[in-house]
């Protein structure tokens, strides 16, 4: 953080992106969306003035809602924007660097990682599938309402609804399951990411899936069929798609060493 | 538990991006590239920016969905059980 000046990384792609695909997008602080190219790579950037997206304010704007919506879809967006027009590597929130240069010498000395990438997104589409246990799953059984005055009768209930809670989380999650191998047969690549917490999601219902496919383009629809039918035929879920995203969930340049 | 017939659940399609979902994939995916002074967010749990942004203002929370303390039952199961008085 020498000069103030940054430039941040939303996205590297194969040549041949462009930049007016772009045009449209405004990059974080509104900065102006910039292409550049090095080693037969094209990374989509913008600059940044580090004092205002350097650590510690990027860390204090983090922990503002406001600011962090407004940046988390800013980036989106770009990245968004980005993978509609070609092939893309999103790069992760806050990947920022001192100068162009850099940016250029990374592409080159990196080259073989992100070919590698983009080979394994190219013609494929990142698609969220989430499930959610549906009230009818979570309902406790009906309490025994004429024993509700002794207290031995209310530790009976209390623990018959529990062990109906907990037999319905079980079968919830073991549909989860099935329904995730039945998606992931589709795909090309899957991940099964931790459930969103409801404070996230805004829905009552507890989310017992959250997976993503990275999936063939000429695939996409027989995937949607195939989500439709998954719901028709697990009513204690409910399937929600998102999508199309891009390959976020994809985007790791070497696989994790123990798989999720 | 036999619940009445219903019919098949919907399935949501192709709709705008909610936040959350936004969220965990701008910070919790896509690729860590090792620069010279990448910024790095590891430290910052999405947990935490969760919490943090409980924290931060409540109102905000609420535009957001984020209310979980009011009626989440599976989140917050296992305090409620010990103090399960209401």
């Amino acid at each position: 953080m020498t000069d103030g000046r940054g430039v941040w990384l939303y996205a590297v792609t194969a040549d041949g992106l462009d930049p007016h695909d772009l045009a449209d997008e405004p990059g974080i602080g509104g900065a102006p969306i910039r292409t550049l190219a090095a080693a037969g790579l094209t990374c989509v950037t913008s600059p940044v003035d580090l004092r205002e997206f350097g650590e510690d304010a990027l860390r204090r704007k983090l922990n503002d809602p406001v600011q962090l919506e407004a940046i988390a879809r800013s980036h989106h967006n770009v990245v968004a924007a980005t993978a509609r027009a070609v092939p893309a590597v999103p790069a992760r929130l806050a990947t920022v660097y001192h100068d162009a240069g850099r940016v250029a010498a990374l592409l080159a000395q990196r080259r073989a990682d992100f070919t590698a990438v983009l080979a394994r997104v190219t013609g494929r589409t990142e698609w969220g599938v989430r499930a959610y246990a549906t009230a009818q799953a979570a309902a406790p059984p009906p309490a025994a309402a004429e024993n509700t005055g002794s207290g031995t009768a209310y530790l009976l209930n209390r623990r018959a609804e529990l062990r109906a809670a907990d037999s319905a989380r079980r079968a919830s999650a073991h549909s989860a399951t099935v329904v995730h191998t039945a998606l992931s047969r589709l795909a090309a690549a899957a991940r099964s990411h931790p459930p969103q917490s409801t404070q996230l999601t805004g829905e009552a219902d507890t989310m017992v899936l959250n997976g993503a496919y990275l999936v063939d383009d000429d695939k996409a629809d027989q995937f949607a069929a195939t989500v439709a039918d998954l719901a028709a035929q697990h009513l204690t879920l409910r399937l929600h798609r998102t999508g199309p995203w891009p390959a976020y969930s994809f985007a790791a340049v070497t696989e994790p060493e123990t798989p999720t | 538990m036999t619940g009445p017939a219903r019919p098949p659940a919907p399935v949501g399609g192709q709709q705008p991006a909610n936040l959350g979902d936004i969220l965990e994939r701008v910070l919790d995916r896509g690729l860590v590239v090792v620069g010279d002074i990448r910024i790095n967010l590891l430290d910052i749990e999405l947990l935490t920016i969760k919490l943090r942004l409980l924290v931060a203002s409540v109102d905000t929370a609420r535009e957001l969905g984020i209310d979980w303390w009011e009626h989440d039952r599976w989140l917050t199961s296992g305090q409620a059980t010990e103090r399960d008085d209401d």
